[in-house]
């Protein structure tokens, strides 16, 4: 018999309570408990990003942290930091230059773009692509993802 | 992958955490960020995982007598920020940069990095090259392990079942230089460095080199090269390539010692 486990958290402002299996890492849970299917997932061993979410406020790999490790955080995906219009700038710079074409790995690199964004520093090119070094994508070659991120920093 | 299937608790207290170490299968997790891959790979299997992220005496940096004292549940980023870890051991701040990228070093622990003895990682050279005591729990007391007698091998530690590696004494450096080289930012280590200067003895720990860090106490640089072992080759570069690369890092390090 699998171990259920009960969870409390937030997810984009709204408490949810739910009953989860203690192997369920959180992505598998916002998507398939939630219906939150922003957060991909890709690798499932936490090296393409593309899961990226945040907890209490620090972004993390979804899939390297289990649901029943979220009891009692705050988390927040790609639709709550989309519906509150935090990434708006980045989402239009992201639209603007080109910095995507399949877009599946635009939720994770959005989410780890803005976490350098609203640190405050005015990265250098070399600091951005430092900062997504850990977020994969296979379409764009970076340029055009590192372009709309320096566009947004720099104004 | 999914991960196979287990049981769950979080203990409260360390001898909560000792009690559930006890039962047969049972494997302690941290930051997750190297036992969840491995579970998710399926190359793990433990019937029960015990989170000690909640027990108190597990967290936080403190600095005691020149010797600072980090919390095996310290994160990668909260030593990274740390203000006393930047000012009284700028090599472990200069390492931590190192480690994969700021979604893992947001989850990833100090404790977790020491225990697991990852040949290629970054933490346990800076423990040998500093020679930090690392700092032992069972149920039956603490005790403490030199670094260099804690590395045992590849994966492979001085810790025992039932025990949990609890937090790391590290002494304060004179001079210190880490060198990493590495095919992309956050990447494993082809082969790194931790050096360390200290009145008149010079301490370098290589990584990415053999299957645990690689000590050396040299006189001269020439004495230093010949020193280093033959490494074994990875998936990308042969043996006499990593040994060419471990000595280049070695020259500079010699230089800014």
């Amino acid at each position: 018999m699998e171990q259920s486990l009960s969870v409390t958290m937030t997810v984009n402002g709204a408490q949810v309570t739910r009953s989860v299996p203690a192997r369920q890492h959180l992505v598998d849970f916002l998507r398939e408990e939630l219906g939150l299917t922003g957060s991909h997932l890709g690798c499932e061993h936490g090296v393409c990003g593309a899961c990226t979410i945040r907890v209490d406020g620090e972004i993390v790999r979804g899939c390297l942290m289990l649901a029943v490790q979220a009891n009692g955080c705050r988390v927040d995906t790609i639709e709550g930091l989309s519906d509150s219009k935090e990434l708006e700038k980045l989402q239009a710079a992201f639209h603007r230059r080109n910095a995507l074409q399949c877009g599946f790995c635009t939720p994770g690199m959005l989410m780890a773009a803005q976490d350098l964004i609203r640190n405050g520093k005015k990265a250098t090119r070399e600091e951005i692509r430092a900062y997504i070094s850990g977020n994969y994508c296979r379409c764009t070659g970076y340029q055009a993802i590192v372009d709309a991120i320096e566009e947004v920093i720099h104004g | 992958m999914k991960a196979p299937s287990f049981a769950y608790a979080k203990p409260r207290s360390l001898a909560e955490a000792f009690e559930l170490l006890e039962r047969p299968g049972a494997k302690i997790l941290a930051g997750g960020q190297s036992l969840i891959p491995s579970l998710n790979l399926r190359l793990s299997s433990p019937e029960l995982l015990v989170d000690i992220t909640a027990i108190e005496g597990l967290k936080g940096i403190s600095l005691k007598n020149g010797t600072l004292r980090v919390g095996a549940l310290c994160t990668h980023t909260q030593v990274e920020r740390s203000a006393e870890v930047s000012e009284h051991l700028p090599l472990v701040a200069e390492a931590v940069s190192h480690i994969a990228h700021p979604a893992i070093r947001n989850r990833g622990t100090l404790g977790g990095s020491l225990a697991l003895a990852d040949p290629a990682a970054e933490l346990p050279a800076c423990a040998v090259a500093l020679d930090a005591v690392l700092v032992v729990a069972a149920k039956k007391g603490e005790r403490r392990v030199s670094a260099a007698d804690f590395f045992k091998g590849l994966f492979e530690t001085d810790l025992k079942s039932g025990e949990i590696l609890v937090g790391a004494e590290f002494p304060k450096a004179g001079k210190s230089v880490f060198l990493e080289l590495a095919r992309r930012q956050g990447d494993y280590a082809i082969v790194g460095l931790a050096a360390v200067s200290r009145s008149n003895e010079k301490r370098i720990a290589f990584f990415g080199l053999g299957s645990k860090p690689v000590l050396l106490k040299p006189k001269s640089l020439e004495e230093a090269k010949k020193s280093l072992p033959v490494p074994a080759a990875d998936l990308y570069h042969s043996a006499s390539t990593k040994l060419h690369l471990a000595k280049v890092l070695l020259e500079r390090a010699w230089n800014s010692l």
